[in-house]
């Protein structure tokens, strides 16, 4: 045995592909952990297909998870592939295009058969008719080396066939000098009480980082150094977890109880399924019968005195949006997720697109404006969503949360927050009368506070509050049904102007990159990584840009003005056909370009850096 | 007419002159009951119908017959009644189920802080505006799911339910059904009046074949609803049939929706004078109700027609037999059972039919655990189970790192 070079790297990307079957999604998301451990910055894309378990081997059931880590600043999942593990040839060919050139492409070479090949629609095998001449070929026997080690246990052909990917995984950590020990700790708690399941599991595990050691094939082990991050404690997050975890927050610094509705619905029943589990953190979950259902209990649960919240995605707030406007007249706390995915209508349901932001700024009847807010990264969807939700209870208001499939699924290291760092929530119910009639003390539902034009929120159970609330227009002060026009123009305006007064609640801009450049990229949701990427590498290549993030879409930070005077060219990269740069171009009447990428896949670093070279070299 | 006007036409039910039902204290008058708020002098709540403008009396106007009185909690019928005008046409069914819920409440003890009353939209649905509690007027269908989500997280709370045949069959028809399976502890009070009035004037899920309407003017052709069969068929755990013209009967079947602890609900039958009047004169009107309507109780036999006529089962079906003719008598007629889904079953098929009463009763009884106890009950049993969460410990969850 040679012993191996090592080459350090400042970043990689890897990306695993297989069948709907062959659990790579799980070896991604344990490579993503070790990497944690490697203290490395990452970054993570799953993509997966709508199908659970399409026919095996066809090219729309392949399954990826790309990874893209470093000891550089990581922000987004990676342009261009390292290495790529493909599991069959169906596998090969849906992601060859985003190995960059000389990449590493690692196959399981027992699965290239002629009816595999057939499956892949392939004419002829890849490995043999030079289509792979301008990458690195790693051929691996995987199926043939996984019966071989499981060959005296008590698992039937099938279990064992499914472990391969443990094989996989042990080598691919050996490969980039990954520790073994969290997979192995996470393989020991998770078939715990499957013990043959369990050790089959480990030893191939083992056999696959043992592997890369002996075999030949391998002349160079790489190593990516720690990052250097912001001191503190890290764990890996995906931004579902930390959308669930920052309504807990929510939950936790205000006091309220909150009752989250929902209906299944990809991408966002995960975050169904994470708050689900949180039922000791003083959240309640109702899988609602439809869409409809889940947001009027959650306006059920608010007008109660919870916080309600509600899920989707885009086909799902369509569904909702005539109670959204019911929550608006109405004036109660309420949070709308949308994660969201490809569309017009069914669309791309496990893709990623930010194509709902014009329906959750105009998506109702009537002009019902709610604050629009925006995560930008898996970490960031923590503190969107507790603000959301303090948002939603301060200014008595439904609150759209916009995060998208990227963002849900996609990982990265998180610098553990302290509770004692977040805003107060405070949380005031009325519990007296609050204006007189012929000597009475009443209770009228809409006296406003005058900072934040806020309704009271009185509570039933409350004695001597009783009042009606509904979806007809209501008379300033007292809330009665009122048709009269000058008052429903007047309520119209206050209502608006209350979703305007939430700018007293934003944090200034801060511009990204080069302050005294020419070109403004504007941004906002989960492409910040990307265009801050892209940014980063137009200044390293002397084009001069500089970039602005918006969490607040709606309404607009009130020194967005001001920032964009600085500048004279402007850049809105969405992925849509273009929504934020009508709003901007409407707002400002300045010349916004717009960057339309319309795949269901995030920008990469490298197209942004070349629209800026475009417009400014 | 313009639209308009067909709201405050201050007619009288056009069609047989309405009369007292049975049952009522004060003797039949000869000449026809008016509507709530409408000839008799007029109460301060709920208030005079839009273009009457008669002086208010002392007393509430209460539905014929009704009596008054303070309740257990202290609290009068006046006490439920807000201040808003009462905008519904004159002669409206809709003003005696309002005046005998009002005239319920404080009987039924509960601090007036903690009654809510939910609507969907339509006539019925303006219901929670004239009652001085906690409600909401929410939107088209929707009812059951904002009471849903208030119940689930505000069990402490008495929450009522009002919607109509169009709200709850039609558009609201898939909540409906899964608030009947979830048994949700609560009271539906369904106004039905086999029309859309709101809208004014088209056929709805329960009307007749052959009904000319706005919208159907060659007749429509929809299979109608039976909305106690259906609710059977979502597994309600409650279900009941009363009628607005009989405020005794009404008040009765409510108070027993009430006391149950679970979904009630409640059809009521119930009369619009403008767009379909007397649809139900058949079993509401003296002329016709002894012999068209049957009021069951659990334990009793199927008597009607003042005793003169027994429902007896035959099979699966049942037959109408005459008590007075000598080779039946009231040990023949079926006893009824409330917690006998097959019994119900087969008494909700009676459903305008030739031959037999239409039944008006409590059809159905089953006891079992309510959604919202049992959502309260997981999260409790969680919190026993692994303590109330630590947020610090919930952010640090799973494999962590430091970075020094």
């Amino acid at each position: 045995m040679r012993s191996k070079t090592v080459e350090t790297l400042p970043e990689a990307t890897v990306l695993f592909a297989g069948d709907s079957g062959d659990g790579m999604q799980l070896t991604g998301t344990q490579f993503t952990l070790a990497t944690a451990h490697a203290m490395n910055d990452l970054a993570t894309l799953p993509d997966f297909p709508a199908e659970i378990r399409a026919p095996v081997g066809t090219t729309y059931g392949v399954s990826g998870f790309q990874l893209h880590f470093g000891s550089v600043d990581i922000r987004t999942p990676g342009d261009e592939v390292d290495l790529l593990v493909a599991m069959n040839p169906a596998a090969l060919v849906v992601n060859l295009d985003r190995v960059k050139p000389g990449g590493t492409v690692l196959v399981n070479s027992n699965s290239f058969e002629k009816k595999d090949l057939n499956l892949a629609n392939l004419d002829s095998n890849p490995l043999e008719d030079g289509s792979l001449d301008k990458y690195r070929v790693i051929q691996v026997e995987l199926t043939r080396l996984t019966r071989e080690t499981l060959k005296d246990t008590d698992l039937n052909q099938k279990q064992i066939d499914r472990s391969k990917n443990m094989f996989a995984l042990g080598l691919a950590l050996w490969l980039y000098s990954r520790p073994i020990e969290p997979a192995q700790r996470w393989l020991e708690s998770k078939f715990g009480r499957k013990p043959e399941i369990r050790d089959a599991n480990l030893e191939l595990l083992k056999k696959g980082f043992h592997f890369g050691e002996t075999t030949e094939q391998f002349v160079t082990r790489y190593e990516v150094s720690p990052a250097t991050l912001p001191p503190g404690r890290y764990r890996a997050v995906q931004g579902v977890q930390a959308l669930a975890m920052g309504i807990v927050a929510a939950a936790n610094k205000s006091g309220l109880p909150i009752t989250y509705g929902s209906y299944p619905i990809t991408p966002a029943s995960d975050l169904l399924h994470a708050l689900s589990r949180y039922k000791n953190h003083g959240i309640m979950t109702i899988q609602a019968e439809d869409e409809i259902a889940a947001i009027g209990m959650a306006i059920g649960a608010s007008f109660g005195g919870a916080l309600g919240i509600t899920g989707t995605s885009g086909p799902g707030v369509a569904l909702k949006s005539e109670a959204m406007g019911l929550a608006h007249i109405t004036e109660l706390p309420l949070v709308i997720v949308n994660v969201q995915r490809g569309g017009p209508s069914t669309g791309l349901p496990t893709k990623t697109e930010q194509s709902d932001l014009m329906q959750a700024l105009f998506g109702r009847n009537g002009d019902a404006p709610m604050p629009v807010i925006a995560a930008s990264t898996p970490g960031d969807c923590f503190e969107v969503a507790y603000e959301a939700c303090r948002i939603a209870v301060k200014y008595m208001t439904p609150v759209v949360l916009l995060s998208d499939g990227y963002l849900a699924n996609g990982s990265e290291p998180w610098l553990i927050p302290d509770p004692d760092d977040l805003r107060d929530f405070d949380v005031s119910f009325a519990t007296e009368t609050n204006a007189e009639v012929d000597g009475q003390e009443v209770f009228h539902g809409y006296i406003r506070d005058e900072g934040t034009l806020a309704r009271p929120w009185a509570k039933p159970g409350t004695p001597g509050l009783e009042h009606r609330i509904g979806g007809l227009e209501k008379a300033d002060g007292t809330g009665n049904v009122s048709y009269d026009a000058a008052n429903h123009e007047k309520m119209t305006r206050l209502r608006a102007e209350k979703v305007e007064r939430v700018q007293q609640d934003m944090k200034p801009l801060e511009v990204f990159g080069d302050e005294s450049a020419d070109l403004l990229i504007i941004g906002w949701g989960s492409t910040r990584g990307a265009i801050e990427a892209g940014v980063t590498r137009a200044l390293n290549a002397g084009h001069k840009a500089a970039a602005v993030h918006l969490r607040w879409v709606h309404p607009l930070p009130p020194d967005l003005g001001e920032v964009l005077s600085r500048f004279d060219s402007f850049l809105v990269p969405e992925l849509n056909n273009g929504q934020l740069v009508r709003i901007l171009r409407d707002r400002f009447l300045l010349p916004f370009e717009a960057m339309n990428k319309i795949q269901g896949r995030p920008f990469g670093p490298s197209e942004i850096a070349k629209k800026i070279a475009e417009m400014v070299g | 007419m313009s639209d308009n006007d067909s709201q405050n036409d201050p007619n009288t039910p056009k069609g047989r002159k309405p009369t007292l039902p049975p049952g009522m204290g004060t003797p039949a008058a000869k000449k026809p009951t008016l509507p709530p708020g409408m000839g008799t002098p007029a109460a301060k709540k709920p208030t005079l119908p839009p273009g009457m403008d008669k002086p208010a009396a002392k007393k509430p106007s209460l539905p014929p017959g009704a009596p008054s009185g303070d309740g257990a909690s202290g609290l009068t019928r006046a006490d439920f009644a807000s201040d808003q005008d009462v905008r519904w046409c004159p002669g409206c069914g809709d003003y005696a189920i309002l005046a005998t819920v009002q005239r319920l409440m404080p009987e039924l003890g509960v601090p007036r802080e903690n009654v809510v009353f939910i609507s969907g939209i339509g006539c019925s649905s303006r219901f929670p505006y004239y009652m001085n509690t906690y409600g909401m007027h929410s939107i088209h269908g929707r009812a059951p799911t904002v009471a849903t989500g208030l119940k689930a997280s505000r069990p402490d709370l008495d929450v009522w339910m009002i919607t109509g045949d169009g709200d709850s069959l039609s558009i609201g028809g898939n909540h409906i059904i899964h608030i009947m399976r979830r048994n949700v502890d609560l009271q539906i009070i369904m106004f039905n009046n086999q029309i859309y009035g709101l809208t004014k004037g088209q056929y709805s899920p329960t009307s007749e074949v052959g009904k000319v309407t706005k919208s159907t003017p060659f007749g429509s052709i929809d299979h109608p609803f039976n909305p106690i069969a259906l609710v059977l068929g979502a597994d309600a755990a409650f279900a009941a049939r009363t009628m607005d013209r009989d405020p005794k009967h009404m008040k009765d079947i409510l108070k027993r929706a009430h006391d149950f602890k679970g979904t009630g609900f409640v059809e009521v039958y119930q009369n619009c004078n403008i767009f379909n009047d007397g649809a139900f004169f058949d079993f509401t009107e003296k002329a016709t109700k002894s012999d068209r309507a049957v009021f069951f109780e659990h334990g009793k036999p199927l008597v009607y027609a003042g005793g003169t006529k027994g429902l007896r089962l035959d099979g699966f079906n049942l037959k109408s037999i005459d008590l007075d003719e000598g080779s039946w008598g009231t040990d023949d007629c079926l006893v009824y059972d409330e917690t006998s889904l097959e019994l119900a079953t087969i008494l909700a098929r009676v459903y305008w039919h030739d031959e037999l009463p239409q039944p008006f009763g409590v059809f159905y009884r089953e006891e079992r655990p309510t959604y919202d106890a049992q959502v309260n009950e997981q999260v409790q049993s969680v919190i026993e189970a692994r303590g109330k969460g630590s947020l610090a410990d919930l952010l640090a969850e799973g494999d962590t790192w430091v970075v020094q």
